[in-house]
């Protein structure tokens, strides 16, 4: 058994760059992100799993990166909201967001997108409720969810080719 | 930033392994699968344990099998989101599901584990708070003190069984599969939890939870109520799972299970029986409904006030009875 | 009193862009729907925040705070913790010993406590470490040994005498900080005209900002020179304490505030960390970083103030007001921060909306061993508004007059001056009222029992009339430089999500015949930017935005002159516009100028015209510059079963003067409902013997994106004459009508009255059960307590009036 604290080496493949970096046992993805790989844009509001702005994809689903130990993604897929446009082309979610207001304080704004993110893969047509409860993690003082629920319904409607 | 205090870590090849481990650590190993229970309780400094048995990764605890009669079988380690989109799970196993669904957020239940739910830890207002906070007040009983915050002359800790499976679980008459060191035993879903809110498991502390099995309807109808400050996030101050069985206009099955008002899932039997061997009208209703809120014991230990919580046991009891009985 | 638009004193600045020189020109950026400058880097993650911030060999500070309500210490011993490997340096008390404070009247707090704590959280000791864990550990050694002291853990606590001794010595009386007693006109006749008089009492709980970002604050300091970054919506305050507790010229001391993960009043103080990583900074040679936990957030706090209200009103048979007197006490926490100034607004602005002959506020904020009370969006008014509102629904009841039109009937008209002396300018308000009720069908459809519709209406400032600290200079400025580099905003102003560096640009542009992106903004650095006093009291739009148009408008002068020169033709024969001086392209202007004159820059500023206010002691609070207006109905269903409220839909109609950017406006109106829903139904910073009940965001609850209902805005535009291009504010305005119009809207549906918020479902459901018994069915405080004010100063309708 390793003593406590321990580090080790762990494989990530991060907005799509094959990442290797060396952790603690007790570093979560967040600290990971922020910390070791630079990648400011993942935020935390409270560390614990209840605001969402740590939010990332992990293989695609919507994760805590504040409740998630770096060594158990070893070899996982993450995107964080540095991974969301394509070179200076943004994301139909990340224009969405800029064009209503979506992002205020921007805050928030990674978790959102990143929640918004994986319900546009898994559903291109959603309702509102279903958006809604989508984003029934994420935590925003500043919108009052108005502005980000319609921008996730402008991009859906964009990524279908609407619109 | 709130960080995880340092802790060894061990990956266990198989369930029957992560119980040697358990073992050959006393009570210095916890179990962690999704981790979203642990780790925040880890940050605030209520558990500190030296090494952490992470079982989210065995291929054991992920298999997800319903049966042609709807019977299922989850592994443990199956997160709330595969099996609330698992289509077999969907069609025959709708009670469960529904109280799946009302769990936390989107991204705890894609990380929150079956398991993880139907073992969560008990709940407290004097409890779930950081270090410094808990310092403040000479910490509790459940962790590093004396007294119960809440009931300061009681012998024992009231923290809040705050699980939505676990009612759903108990009232399906759903049960649990264990590994330990002298092998696999299945036990119903309601032995798992000990009246007491800080030894809250019933189980030794070598078992691995492994697997929740999930009896075929046979045309058993259930609803889950859960009552809470917000549509999302927020753990249960009250809830009702209910099971009814039909034969024609009469009750002749029913199983009532209170969550967060106790700190076990809290079967009222007598609440059951009052509409068992009737038909479902008002008055028999309302007498259940008002039996379940007699026996319901909630403090002041959670959000909102407890007598509001005690009261609104019987409302919910009673949409759950009605909501229950309307659906085929 | 009524006057026109020409005769108020103020500096007009033209409805459109180049002012007077084009009267009636057309709009080319403001007004449009774009997005805001700062945008892309916000939805890619690009932001650099300030807990963003690492600086080589940067050190982490921790704040070693107490876990006592209210304690005396009689020593700290930090050995231990200094000699943990890692540790860098250990600060106490006698290494920080000047006071600071937001107010010059308030100088109250210390960076670290010396001789007492006053709530928990009070910062003790402040360790600087190679990380976090370790300056965490280090905290932990070091010992403090406390005597503990009663805690006065309510208003009602504080009012008696302390048990032990006061929190703090130098009061009023007791633990009672302040008092303020005016009254204007004869309020006593006013009652005596009264065909009714009505009492209520009511209360409003405390909350928290909540700012989804944690404060953060990094330091360096090199060779003379310390630079702090910090979450701050104030740098100007923080340079300032930051002088004064470091003994630095301000020359010496540069502060920058970062791009801003949310404020709402909450990061307008100067904080204990700002001033422990720069003082770290100073001792170790080394960049120190701070950023509070969410839990220290909570404790640092700064929220709205618990306010216990009471109220006494008079009015005609027909519904006029004749007499108001209204009482609060407010619950002000450990320290004054502005509460002396949150004290005058609980009675400031109940005469913005209502023209009320005579007019008595009696307030008295008291302290108690909780995190500090100040500023959150809305400032002092949020409370005695909610207060007054469903104060004059039960006034209508009494009267069987239409709650609408007992209010229209009462309206302060436009171009008025109020009994308490507030210079009230362009006002939207009975157009607001007319909108929102006509949207919304207010009352006009059969409802069944549970369904509720609610109304409220309220005025709000447009920046403060007077600064902080007694001054005369300008609340902001704008320097403004253009040569063949391209064209840059220098502005103190701080956006804090609200959008004000993209109305700057926006304005900049507007004047230079420019597109918005030509345009960069540099603002809230306190070494390259001029003085702006800081985001707070909705002020930024109007003031920092008037001083770029000054700014603008110079610059514009200056490079049509060139043109003109060249030309040989009169200056007035040169259009501006579509990236063009006269004939000439921008640049080509640009070029003309900087051959002509050498380095072109101009500057700005903005300070609030004399005459807004009264003449007497306490005048300094409430006027403006200028007012908004705001009307809202709340539809909802109530669960008479449960006491759960579900609100279908808020309707808002805001004067808003001009719409300078309808994607800002409407994220500000969206904002304030969602705020005001929060505070009205759930949001409490409440304690448990001086502990706070739920320091976290799960527990403290705040509506998510399942739980807000629909709103529909409707924006007035009233072309404020002084406002920029007529423009006023969007922030705070908005929110406050929301909170009574909800429990107007329960009464309703189910005919009790909650005069208290948050309005929580065991309170409905008991106001119901007691109603069933034959009661009053009402949940809300018995009584006010008996407060020792002092007699009013009376102040005479001249007084009121007179201009400074």
């Amino acid at each position: 058994m390793s003593p406590p604290g321990s580090s080790r080496v762990v494989r990530l493949s991060v907005n799509g760059e094959p990442r290797e970096t060396i952790v603690a046992e007790n570093e979560t993805l967040l600290e990971v992100l922020r910390e070791r790989l630079r990648l400011t844009g993942t935020k935390h509001g409270c560390e614990l799993g209840e605001c969402g702005a740590c939010t990332v994809l992990v293989d695609g689903d919507q994760k805590l990166s504040c409740l998630l130990l770096a060594t158990e993604v070893e070899g996982a897929a993450i995107v964080t909201v540095e991974g969301l446009a394509s070179g200076p082309d943004l994301h139909p979610l990340q224009d969405a967001f800029m064009e209503l207001g979506a992002s205020q304080c921007g805050y928030c704004t990674a978790g959102m997108l990143m929640s918004a993110k994986a319900l546009l893969d898994e559903n291109d047509e959603p309702t509102e409720g279903e958006i809604r409860d989508a984003l029934s993690g994420n935590v925003c003082r500043c919108t009052g969810y108005a502005s980000i629920v319609d921008a996730v319904g402008v991009a859906a409607a964009r990524l279908r080719g609407e619109r | 930033m709130l960080r995880l205090p340092v802790f060894s870590y061990l990956r266990p090849g198989s369930p029957v392994e992560a119980t040697q481990m358990l073992a050959d650590h006393g009570g210095r190993a916890k179990l962690v699968a999704g981790g979203t229970d642990l780790l925040p309780k880890m940050k605030r400094r209520q558990l500190a344990p030296e090494v952490l048995v992470a079982i989210g990764h065995l291929d054991a605890l992920r298999q997800l099998e319903v049966s042609p009669s709807g019977a299922a079988t989850l592994g443990a380690g199956t997160t709330l989101s595969q099996a609330l989109r698992h289509p077999a799970l969907r069609e025959q196993q709708p009670g469960y599901l529904e109280a799946v669904r009302v769990v936390s957020t989107p991204a705890l239940r894609n990380a929150g584990t079956v398991g993880g739910n139907l073992c969560v830890d008990t709940r407290c207002n004097y409890y779930d708070m950081t270090e410094e906070w808990r310092s403040a007040i000479g910490f509790c009983r459940k962790a590093g003190g004396e007294v119960c915050r809440v009931a300061a002359s009681s012998p024992r800790c009231w923290a809040v069984s705050s699980s939505d499976t676990a009612p759903m679980a108990i009232a399906l008459g759903a049960t649990a599969l264990l590994a330990g060191p002298d092998g696999m035993r299945e036990v119903p879903v309601a032995s798992l939890y000990a009246d007491d809110g800080a030894a809250y498991l019933a189980l030794a502390a070598t078992e691995v939870l492994t697997a929740l099995r999930l009896p075929a309807s046979e045309g058993w109808r259930s609803a889950y109520q859960k009552l809470r400050r917000r549509a999302s996030m927020d753990f249960p101050v009250a809830s009702a799972a209910v099971a009814l069985h039909l034969d024609g206009p009469v009750v002749d099955g029913c199983r009532i299970v209170l969550g967060a008002v106790a700190s076990h899932p809290l079967e009222v039997p007598s609440a059951a029986d009052l509409l068992v061997g009737g038909e479902l009208d008002d008055d028999a209703i309302d007498r259940a409904a008002t039996e379940a809120a007699r026996l319901a014991k909630p403090l002041d230990n959670t959000d909102l006030s407890f007598p509001w919580r005690k009261r609104m046991v019987k409302v919910i009891v009673e949409r759950a009875v009605r909501q229950a009985a309307g659906r085929a | 009193m009524s006057a026109g638009p020409e005769a108020w004193a103020g500096r007009r600045l033209g409805a459109g862009p180049g002012g007077d020189d084009e009267p009636g020109a057309a709009f080319r950026v403001v007004g449009k729907a774009l997005p805001r400058v700062d945008g892309v880097q916000k939805v890619t993650g690009a932001t650099i925040y300030a807990d963003d911030i690492e600086l080589p060999g940067m050190l982490a500070c921790v704040l070693l705070r107490s876990p006592h309500p209210h304690a005396r210490i009689r020593s700290v011993d930090a050995t231990a913790a200094r000699s943990l490997p890692g540790v860098t340096a250990v600060l106490t008390s006698e290494d920080l010993p000047i006071r600071f404070g937001p107010l010059p009247i308030s100088q109250d707090e210390e960076v670290l406590a010396s001789a007492k704590v006053r709530y928990v959280g009070d910062p003790v000791a402040a360790v600087a470490a190679r990380d976090e864990p370790t300056a965490r550990a280090a905290c932990k050694l070091i010992e403090v040994d406390y005597e503990v002291l009663a805690t006065v853990g309510s208003i009602e606590e504080a009012l008696e005498v302390p048990v032990d001794e006061p929190i703090h010595g130098d009061t009023e009386i007791g633990n009672i900080h302040r008092f303020v007693a005016l009254e204007f006109g004869d309020v006593d006749e006013g009652f005596a005209l009264a065909d009714h008089v009505r009492e209520d009492v009511l209360f409003y709980e405390g909350s928290n900002h909540l700012a989804m970002e944690e404060h953060s604050a990094t330091a360096v300091f090199a060779g003379d020179q310390l630079t702090l970054w910090s979450s701050t919506q104030a740098p100007h305050n923080v340079h300032r304490v930051l002088s004064k507790v470091l003994e630095l010229p301000m020359g010496h001391v540069r502060v920058v505030a970062t791009p801003h993960g949310g404020g709402f009043g909450g990061k307008v103080d100067p904080f204990a960390h700002e001033v422990a990583v720069a003082k770290l900074a100073m001792v170790t040679g080394r960049p120190v970083k701070c950023t509070l936990t969410r839990e220290e957030v909570f404790y640092n706090h700064r929220g709205r103030h618990p306010v216990l209200m009471w109220v006494r009103t008079g009015a005609t048979r027909d519904g006029k007001i004749t007499a108001m007197h209204f009482r609060t006490a407010l619950d002000g926490g450990a320290y004054a921060s502005l509460g002396v100034a949150t004290t005058h607004y609980t009675g400031a602005l109940q005469t913005a909306t209502y023209a009320i002959p005579a007019y008595r506020f009696e307030g008295a904020r008291v302290f108690t061993n909780k995190a500090t009370c100040g500023p959150k969006r809305g400032h002092g008014v949020p409370q005695p508004r909610f207060g007054l509102e469903i104060h004059l629904d039960k006034l209508a009841d009494d009267l069987a007059i239409d709650p609408v039109v007992l209010r229209q009937q009462n309206f302060v008209k436009p171009y008025t001056r109020t009994v308490n002396g507030l210079r009230i300018t362009s006002s939207g308000l009975e157009e607001v009222t007319e909108k929102v009720v006509a949207a919304s069908a207010f009352r006009r459809r059969p409802r069944p029992v549970g369904h509720g519709q609610g109304f409220a209406v309220s005025a709000y400032l447009c920046g403060a009339g007077f600064p902080m600290y007694l001054n005369r200079m300008p609340h902001s400025e704008v320097n403004l430089k253009v040569d063949r580099g391209g064209v840059t905003v220098f502005c103190g102003a701080t956006d804090i999500g609200q959008g004000s560096d993209t109305v700057l640009a926006t304005l900049v542009a507007e004047e230079l015949g420019l597109a918005r992106g030509d345009v960069r903004v540099v603002t809230a650095d306190t070494g390259l930017t001029p003085v702006d006093l800081g985001s707070y009291s909705s002020r930024v739009t109007f003031m920092a935005g008037n001083a770029a148009i000054d700014a603008a408008r110079k610059m514009r002068a200056i490079l049509v002159d060139a043109v003109a020169s060249r030309g040989g033709q009169p200056g007035a024969a040169v259009r501006v516009g579509d990236g063009g001086i006269g004939e000439v392209s921008f640049e080509e202007a640009v070029a003309l100028a900087e051959e002509a004159r050498g380095t072109i820059s101009t500057s700005g500023s903005y300070a609030p015209p004399k005459g807004i206010s009264g003449r007497f002691r306490g005048s300094g609070v409430g006027p403006s510059p200028a007012f908004t207006f705001t009307a809202a109905v709340v539809d909802l269903d109530a669960d008479p079963l449960t006491g759960e409220v579900r609100v279908n839909k808020v309707f808002v109609a805001h004067d808003i003067g001009r719409i300078l950017n309808p994607v800002l406006v409407r994220g500000q109106v969206d904002g304030s409902v969602y705020m005001a829903l929060g505070e009205a139904l759930m949001e409490e910073q409440s304690y448990r013997k001086g502990l706070h009940h739920h320091p976290s965001v799960l527990e403290y609850k705040t509506p998510l994106a399942l739980d807000m209902p629909a709103i529909e805005t409707i924006l007035v535009e009233t072309i404020d004459p002084e406002g920029p291009y007529g423009a006023k504010e969007v922030g705070q305005g908005p929110m406050l009508p929301v909170v009574p119009a909800v429990v107007s809207a329960i009464h309703d549906a189910l005919g009790v009255w909650i005069d208290e918020v948050p309005v929580t479902p065991d309170k409905v459901l008991r106001a119901l059960d007691q109603r069933a018994k034959g009661g009053e069915g009402r949940v809300g405080p018995r009584r006010f307590p008996d407060i020792p004010y002092p007699p009013c100063t009376k102040v005479s309708p001249d007084a009121a009036t007179a201009s400074l």
